[in-house]
């Protein structure tokens, strides 16, 4: 039985210290009461336009993300620990991405294969000896984290290149305090709301240097069409920048340029949330029709920052994931303080050999898949289903990795069938600039489908409110 | 301000505006097509012109029947007039610029999409026609409304104001063209023996049948319609009070840009002349003639503002 972030593990069903409040709460709910409470969550939604994905031209009907009004809920004490681990694996890979973009030494160190590095498509060889301010690549970094024990949390991803979700944080907490103000009262909710102004304030703190005016800060979108377009046009407007299009943006001898009312304005900081091989077409992809011609050359010179820095995606990569405690240890001469999932790299004749007798039990992945899709979850997967992906494993082990499956804790869920335990994972946002900044909470996302565990929105997962207690 | 920005600002407000004041039009025609005429797709007619719409509806419709004259204003994708494409497309800016507007805005915007989007010319009967007019002039006051009440006053007013206010000017415009030129027998002097029902659905169509009355306290004479819509300040949809609105946002842009752009000199030509002008001045140059000037500096206007701003940049 899995781990239950009330109630703890077996039979007792005794409630866990940081959720007494919230389950005395919960037991003055009756179950109709709970269903116009996630009604009103709803409503209040769509009002907002807090909405992802699908706009067809006659597409009137914007998806939401369900919220579940039950929150999430860590104590400070977890959090202290959650927060020095992720600080910890933060800086490791951002001197990482520093290294091998230098004087690659983990590599000559032997530390980390120079091949998965070198070949790897995330990693670009235009920015070798490229120096972004502070010598920061990732400035923006969402952790997916899942939680198996009282005291076991596991990384199962760093997102280093342009993680989202972080707008689903904010609004969440809106509702919640919306809907259940005296839950507030009877908790200390560490507040997240300041969460603009810092990422504001890191952007800036990441400025070209000796400029002799206020950072120009912009948010870069691919546009409208994008799913995550709600979050973008979210962020530039709680921090009070433009929301621009690459076409908005122009490169002349002195810089980066907007095209505003008045005429071309000079850009310091680009918050990118376009890939990297669309952002520049003289730099990375010619045939790319969105990408600002000239932006890459800019930034090498200094004369704006890309945040994050291009190339910052061979961080997260799932072949790299596998290293990051050595990486961590490399750089800072610790051991990793959060663990890493153990992981099989079918790249390795021995490891397949492994992977391919545990199908059933294993949770396979694509090296470089997102989003929940091109996986095989052994113990929920048909016979059929599972030789049909030991065929494509076989036929090409490198794009593979394995790992157990991990069950999940559980939190309870207002569902059809009532108050129900469902499968979380939890994704804090941190910044990086100055200094860093670690939001108190973060993105829980719910596996709304009785025992599954796959809590990506795209497949059916949902979203919770997430505290963090103050002692 | 992106000129992106400004670009899709001023044409949500224009489509907004432009959704009423076709719903408005359509209001008009509806209701002089039930009274008993011997040429009632004359009526229709003129409506398409005052909509600017008569030459793309006789590429692709034979006759001038009540439904498809209707249809067409209201539903027709292919007619980027048609209340369904303002709406869409007035949404569509809104949408392109969730940073520029603010919540409400963009609830009014959105709330009245969806509601039109889901009406569509087979389920709407046609005595459910008045009421589908008045919710799309209700969906419009609830929009400005918002707008009036919630946005900050700066370009991003300034940028809508122009656009609401230049739509607004040119639709008045062309209703009294139309209706001077096409509806005036050609021997019959102006002033002379006018049906006043036509005179009556022109005052109707810029919502001006009741405060006309209180302006000027007598029958409906066509100077002083002509006088009210053209030169009158205190009527909201007349030129000059168009062009003081126009005025004022142009110097509030130039006051918060620190900069005199060309087109606030034409504005501002444009309104002292309307300031100047009376209507046995106007009738005496020919008031068809007055309006045909208008409408094109009203159009070069836009188009200036457009440059001056680099809306395309």
């Amino acid at each position: 039985m899995a781990f239950d972030e009330m109630h703890g593990r077996g039979r007792s069903r005794r409630c866990r210290t940081p959720y007494r409040a919230m389950a005395t709460w919960l037991d003055g709910q009756t179950s109709e009461q709970l269903t116009t409470r996630r009604q009103q969550a709803e409503a209040l939604f769509h009002r907002t336009g807090i909405t992802f994905a699908v706009y067809g031209t006659e597409e009137a009907e914007e998806r939401l993300i369900p919220f579940d009004i039950i929150p999430r809920v860590l104590s400070a004490a977890e959090w202290r620990r959650l927060a020095a681990g992720i600080e910890q694996r933060v800086r490791a890979l951002n001197a990482f991405m520093y290294d091998i973009y230098h004087r690659q030494e983990i590599l000559r160190a032997g530390r980390v294969p120079a091949d998965i590095v070198i070949q790897n498509a995330a990693f670009l060889p235009e920015m070798l000896n490229v120096d972004p301010p502070r010598g920061i690549y990732s400035h923006i970094i969402g952790v997916d984290l899942v939680r198996t024990a009282e005291n076991e949390f596991f990384v199962l991803e760093d997102n280093t290149r342009t993680p989202s979700g972080v707008s689903y944080m904010l609004e969440n907490r809106e509702t919640m305090m919306h809907m259940a103000p005296d839950l507030f009262s009877r908790n200390r909710v560490a507040p997240v709301e300041q969460y603009p102004e810092e990422l504001r304030a890191t952007l800036e703190s990441v400025a070209p240097a000796g400029l002799d005016r206020d950072p120009v800060i912009v948010v870069l979108t691919p546009g409208e069409h994008n799913s995550a377009y709600f979050e973008h046009s979210f962020l530039a407007d709680r921090m009070g920048v433009e929301l621009v299009e690459a076409h908005d943006l122009v490169s002349t001898e002195t810089g980066v340029m907007m095209k505003t009312t008045q005429g071309l304005r000079q850009v310091d900081v680009v918050y990118r949330r376009i890939d990297d091989s669309f952002l520049d077409p003289l730099a990375f992809r010619p045939d790319s029709v969105i990408g600002v011609p000239g932006l890459f050359e800019h930034y090498r010179a200094g004369r704006v920052t890309i945040v994050n820095a291009p190339g910052s995606g061979i961080a997260d990569d799932k072949s790299i994931y596998t290293y990051v405690p050595e990486i961590i240890e490399f750089y800072t001469g610790r051991p990793s303080i959060l663990k890493n999932v153990l992981t099989w790299r079918c790249r390795r004749p021995d490891d397949l050999a492994y992977v391919l007798e545990h199908l059933p039990e294993l949770v396979v992945k694509e090296v470089h898949g997102s989003g929940g899709y091109g996986m095989l979850i052994g113990p929920t997967s048909s016979r059929a289903q599972i030789e049909a992906f030991r065929a494509k494993v076989v036929a090409d082990p490198a794009r593979y990795i394995a790992q157990p499956t991990l069950e999940l804790s559980t939190c309870p869920t207002v569902t059809d069938e009532g108050v129900a335990p469902r499968h979380v994972d939890l994704r804090p946002f941190v910044l990086l600039g100055d200094r860093m900044r670690l939001a108190p909470g973060g993105l829980t996302r719910v596996a709304l489908k009785k025992g599954s565990l796959v809590v990506n929105s795209s497949q059916g997962g949902g979203t919770k409110d997430t505290w963090v207690l103050e002692d | 301000m992106l000129g992106r920005t400004a670009n899709d600002l001023f044409w949500m407000a224009r489509y907004m505006e432009r959704a009423e004041n076709m719903a408005r039009l359509l209001e008009v025609g509806h209701r002089l097509s039930l009274l008993p005429h011997e040429d009632g797709g004359q009526e229709w007619r003129s409506t398409l012109q005052s909509a600017g719409c008569e030459a793309s509806y006789i590429a692709s419709h034979d006759t001038f029947e009540t439904r498809e004259v209707v249809d067409y204003l209201l539903f027709d994708k292919s007619n980027p007039s048609s209340v369904y494409c303002c709406l869409s497309t007035a949404r569509r800016n809104g949408r392109a610029q969730r940073t520029a507007i603010t919540r409400e805005m963009w609830e009014s915007l959105n709330g009245a999409w969806i509601e039109f989007s889901r009406s569509a010319s087979e389920n709407v009967a046609s005595d459910a026609l008045p009421a589908l007019f008045d919710r799309i002039r209700d969906r419009s006051a609830l929009f400005r409304g918002a707008l009036l009440n919630t946005i900050l006053r700066n370009d991003t007013f300034y940028f809508t104001q122009l656009g609401t206010f230049l739509e607004r000017a040119d639709n008045t415009a062309r209703i009294l063209d139309v209706k001077y030129y096409v509806l005036l027998p050609q021997n019959e002097l102006v002033g002379g023996g006018l049906d006043s029902a036509q005179w009556a659905a022109m005052l109707r169509s810029v919502s001006a049948h009741r405060s006309f009355r209180w302006v000027y306290r007598d029958a409906f004479k066509p100077w002083h319609i002509a006088d009210f819509l053209i030169l009158n300040p205190q009527m909201p949809r007349s030129l000059h009070s168009c062009y003081a609105e126009i005025m004022q946002a142009l110097s509030g842009l130039s006051q918060s840009y620190g900069l005199e752009t060309s087109c606030q000199a034409l504005a501002g030509t444009m309104l002292s002349r309307l300031k100047m002008l009376d209507m046995p001045g106007i009738f005496q140059a020919g008031l068809h003639e007055f309006l045909r000037d208008f409408i094109s500096d009203n159009s070069r206007l836009a188009y200036e503002i457009a440059a001056a701003y680099h809306f395309n940049d």
